[in-house]
């Protein structure tokens, strides 16, 4: 599919740059150009196609889905739908309003929240195009379980009384807007969206994708094994906890954390990784703190973390 | 008079569609008044999930995006 990239990316590099084939810097300059042209093109269209799909499915929407399901099943649509819908850390409280004032239950929404953020079209795109299919599926699937089951267990806590800053015995009304418009304004808005995204991701990407380019190139093979390995127990805690602060960069971490796996860092640690960047995030942390006691979000980001490292641990443990 | 409310909890969105949207007004020469609503009760009760928002006297027109200057007057003057 990538393959009058592939030519392209041959003829910059050995034609245009004049590097040899089998340097150390060919290999490097080779690559960079080659993923880099790649994953623009992946981003672009994956990025406006989501969009127009998004365009049928504005919260409010996906609101209205959810409340017709039943508790259990409801966690299923809450984190399915949650993949769908673009996670933005200033919207989050009218979002956790929106769905808690409607009836929605403090579970479903969790579920929601913790998938929205994680499984994102930015980050699966990049896995896609540094990993292949498979990685980037098994991120997607882990995602999608560790959201539903999250979801289940702050569920069976019965925690509202852990909310506060707002009047959780109010209901509001569950206003639609926005679903019925032409084709050429669905278009026009994923346009835009589209452009937005390229325009705050590019910078990471290229840093990413050099950095990726250059251990790719000059780092010996098997380098980081002796200290990231399957067998060292405290990789993924530790990768996760990296991952944390890294929140809204997952552009730029994947194809460095492609490389370094390259470079013998176990499969297991690096899901975990990037789930952390993507899934727990401090901003968000702060934001919520609006609306729910401390308590209620160390117990949040404590299920989700300890989520993410039991699959880490699982994917080392079954690839050994 | 048109009261134009824009929809927020400060972020940096919301200070450029707060911004666009006047613009917008004034391009239009009508009688208008700007009013940020960053109050998150308020925003929910409005039916908003996503921000920046933009509401023409209290009827919410979309919510989640920046539209251009053209499609701002649009829907400030109510044509669309």
């Amino acid at each position: 599919m990538f393959k009058p990239v592939q030519l392209l990316a041959d003829w910059l590099t050995y034609a245009v740059f004049g590097l040899g084939q089998n340097t150390l810097a060919g290999g490097a300059v080779n690559f960079f150009v080659f993923d880099t042209i790649k994953i623009f093109i992946l981003l672009a269209g994956i990025i406006f196609a989501v969009s127009v799909i998004r365009t049928f499915l504005p919260p409010s929407k996906i609101r209205e889905i959810i409340l017709k399901k039943s508790r259990f099943s409801g966690h299923l649509w809450a984190a399915g739908l949650g993949i769908i819908t673009p996670f933005c850390t200033c919207s989050a409280i009218p979002l956790f309003l929106g769905f808690v004032q409607t009836g929605i239950p403090l579970g479903v929404t969790f579920s929601f929240l913790v998938a929205s953020p994680m499984i994102n079209e930015v980050a699966l795109v990049m896995l896609f195009g540094m990993f292949g299919v498979k990685i980037a599926l098994l991120y997607a699937v882990s995602g999608y379980i560790i959201a539903v089951i999250s979801g289940l267990i702050i569920g069976k806590l019965d925690l509202e009384h852990l909310l506060e800053g707002f009047d959780l015995s109010k209901r509001i009304q569950n206003v639609a807007f926005g679903t019925d418009m032409p084709w050429a304004e669905r278009f026009s808005f994923a346009r835009e969206y589209t452009l937005d995204i390229l325009k705050t991701v590019w910078p990471y990407v290229l840093i990413g994708i050099g950095i990726g380019a250059w251990i790719h190139g000059y780092v010996p093979e098997n380098f980081l094994a002796r200290w990231a390995g399957a067998d060292k127990w405290y990789a993924v805690p530790l990768a996760t906890l990296v991952g944390i602060p890294l929140y809204s960069n997952a552009a730029g971490v994947i194809p460095l954390v492609s490389a370094l796996t390259e470079k013998g860092v176990a499969l297991g640690t690096t899901l975990a990784f990037m789930m952390a960047v993507t899934g727990l995030s401090l901003p968000e942390f702060l934001i919520l703190r609006r609306v729910m006691k401390i308590k209620l979000l160390f117990i949040f980001f404590g299920i989700v973390g300890a989520g993410i490292m039991f699959t880490g641990f699982l994917f080392n443990y079954v690839m050994k | 008079m048109k009261r134009i409310q824009v929809l927020g909890m400060g972020c940096a969105k919301c200070g450029k569609l707060y911004a666009a949207a006047e613009c917008a007004a004034k391009e239009l020469g009508i009688e208008y008044e700007m009013q940020k609503i960053a109050d998150m009760s308020k925003i929910a009760d409005m039916g908003v999930m996503m921000t920046p928002a933009l509401a023409i006297n209290g009827a919410v027109k979309f919510a989640g995006r920046i539209p251009s200057t053209e499609e701002l007057k649009k829907i400030i003057s109510g044509t669309k």
